[in-house]
């Protein structure tokens, strides 16, 4: 393990990662995300689900650092006197797990019916892919809505839909690399040794074609933490009683006119930097990986 | 040619088929359509009566065999609440949105092609790097959040532009435009520019990689050599040859655009058929958001068709099979 570390420290990918700034400054930014919603919560103000906690005294507070703040709540309240920061911290919370979870299904099905579909070909390759064509052929956010709007809001309901828009892209990037991989002659070699078509596919031409995977999971997570805040900012996505920062931006929308800026400007200026963030790591692990670039 | 064409024709039809298949089945899912038609104080008789009178009582192959065929008649249902034929609705919201749609396309035009040559022309010129940085910037923002901050600056702090509604419209061929009047123009720049930010940015990106890939190549080195002035050489050359992805892109891009004016719509009440959709969605009105869908998905199939058409046209290398 530390050798492999070792390693990682004076691998390529490394020393290119410390000479791009801008790669450099998006691992910050996610790492400062990731540790803000793990251990946040133990220190926000509040914990923005306890109704019992809320004082409407505190309602319609403005930043501290303006007339009538406080230093109570950093970034003001809003009409029920819930502090936004500890809201945003929660919500980031929320709006980062449902990217990784979407993430992570979306890849792991997707991968699997790609290396099916390219390994074994005929039919189910024909069917699949035609499947994927035509849902690539409709916006993502529009079937996302779809399904939604059919099902209703919540966070199972949500996680579906979006997986259902997300596993597309990785089965079409894998089934063409694993159409390339396969002609090749360690695949030969390894079923000339006699091993089965899964252990073929899952231990020689899976770890093969990665890296395309980390690429597109990478900026894929950004998406989906966009999609989620667009479908709770229409009203269908997450449940109202945990809100996501899309929702948070909603809810801070309907009391903009009444002078309330702070709680729509901040949580959306979250969703940016976070999805700014994992676009830089996203675009820098891209341009390493594309071997045309070079 | 002719041979690939009613092929297409086919797929269009196949596509549009499974399509109406799915939101039929899905939207079965969703609830009780007798209860948003009965009045609240129906009895439970009354309701088991109109189920009946509705069909709703039969099995649901019987019942998308009779939603097939009204939908080939084209009768989409009757909105729930508006009480009026829901394709009348949605297709008397489409000038709206497509307008929104086509302004959105200019802008992003406009910005993407020269910030897009550029930075892939010369791509460690500084201006370059701002360019690209906005750009991530852009696809990075949600659209919503802008179109908020845009009517917080431009609407409620300077109160320079409206920020709700289409404003005065005009007559074209019968068709009301908001374009056509001072006051409709006015209001048609935040939205319109809300809606373009994604796409622009996304759009500046594609075509730098592409004409830094063309850049490479030896037909533009060449062009170099016999002189070609720089104008030339990017606009003529260079960026022709990098137009067959962005084209497609380009067609994916106008039906993300058209599901978007969703979100844009919404914010901006722009009464288009966006906003129809959101409306309709939050009161349950099923008739309305299959019909929605249907339109949409028959406007997404026809659009990828005439990309691919248009993909010959510029490039006569594309063989159709």
């Amino acid at each position: 393990m530390k050798n492999r570390l070792g390693n990682f420290f004076r691998s390529e990918l490394f020393h290119n990662f410390l000479r791009n700034p801008g790669a450099v400054i998006g691992l910050v930014i996610v790492i400062f995300f990731l540790v803000m919603v793990l251990i946040g919560p133990f220190f926000t103000p509040q914990n923005p689900y306890d109704i019992g906690g809320l004082d409407l005294m505190d309602a319609y507070k403005p930043p501290m650092w303006m007339d009538g703040g406080e230093r109570a709540f950093p970034l003001g309240t809003d009409e029920q006197g819930r502090d936004l920061l500890s809201a945003m911290v929660y919500g980031s919370r929320i709006s980062m797990g449902i990217g990784l979870i979407v993430v992570l299904l979306s890849c792991v099905i997707g991968t699997f019916l790609g290396l099916v579909a390219g390994y074994f070909g005929g039919r189910l390759d024909s069917l699949l892919m035609r499947l994927v064509d035509v849902q690539l052929s409709f916006p993502a956010m529009l079937v996302a809505l779809f399904i939604m709007a059919a099902f209703g809001r919540g966070f199972g309901k949500l996680v579906f839909a979006l997986t259902i828009v997300g596993w597309v892209l990785y089965a079409r990037t894998v089934r063409s690399s694993v159409l390339v991989e396969k002609k090749k002659e360690y695949i030969d070699a390894a079923k000339l040794i006699g091993l089965s078509p899964f252990p073929v596919i899952f231990r020689h031409v899976l770890p093969n074609i990665l890296t395309p995977l980390i690429v597109i999971a990478t900026i894929q997570v950004g998406t989906v933490i966009l999609t989620e805040a667009t479908l709770s900012y229409l009203g269908v996505g997450v449940p109202v009683t945990k809100p996501s920062l899309g929702l948070l931006v909603k809810n801070g929308y309907d009391v903009l006119f009444s002078g309330l800026w702070w709680s729509s400007v901040f949580p959306g200026m979250f969703i940016m930097l976070l999805v700014f963030g994992i676009n830089l790591l996203g675009d820098f692990l891209r341009d390493e990986f594309n071997p045309r670039l070079k | 040619m002719l041979k690939y064409l009613i092929k297409r024709i086919f797929q269009m039809i196949a596509v549009l088929f499974a399509v109406s298949l799915i939101v039929f089945f899905v939207m079965s899912f969703t609830g009780d359509p007798v209860l948003m038609i009965v009045p609240p104080t129906a009895t439970d008789a009354q309701i088991a009566e109109a189920r009946v009178a509705l069909g709703l009582d039969q099995p649901l192959w019987v019942q998308y065999r009779v939603f097939l065929g009204n939908l080939l008649r084209g009768d989409l249902g009757v909105s729930y609440i508006f009480k009026r034929p829901a394709l009348t609705l949605i297709v008397e919201r489409m000038p709206a949105t497509l307008e929104l749609v086509f302004f959105s396309i200019l802008i992003s035009l406009a910005v993407a092609l020269p910030c897009g040559v550029f930075a892939g022309a010369w791509p460690n010129n500084p201006l370059s790097r701002i360019i690209m940085g906005g750009s991530l910037l852009g696809i990075s923002l949600p659209s919503f959040w802008l179109g908020i901050l845009f009517i917080f600056y431009f609407a409620v702090e300077k109160g320079l532009l409206p920020s709700s509604g289409r404003g005065e419209t005009a007559t074209l061929f019968g068709i009301p435009f908001a374009f056509l009047t001072r006051d409709g123009f006015r209001h048609i720049i935040l939205p319109a520019v809300t809606l373009a930010m994604g796409t622009l940015a996304m759009l500046i990106r594609l075509i730098r990689a592409q004409i830094m890939e063309v850049m490479r190549q030896d037909f533009i080195k060449f062009a170099r050599a016999k002189g070609v002035s720089w104008k030339n050489l990017l606009f003529r050359h260079a960026l022709k040859n990098a137009l067959v992805p962005v084209v497609t892109v380009f067609g994916i891009q106008i039906g993300t655009l058209i599901a978007f004016a969703t979100v844009t719509e919404t914010i901006f009440a722009w009464p288009g058929m966006g906003k129809l959709l959101v409306d309709s969605i939050n009161t349950s009105d099923r008739p309305i958001i299959v019909a929605y869908l249907m339109i949409v998905a028959a406007m997404f199939v026809f659009i990828n068709f005439m990309v691919d058409i248009v993909y010959t046209l510029i490039d006569p290398r594309i063989d159709l099979r």
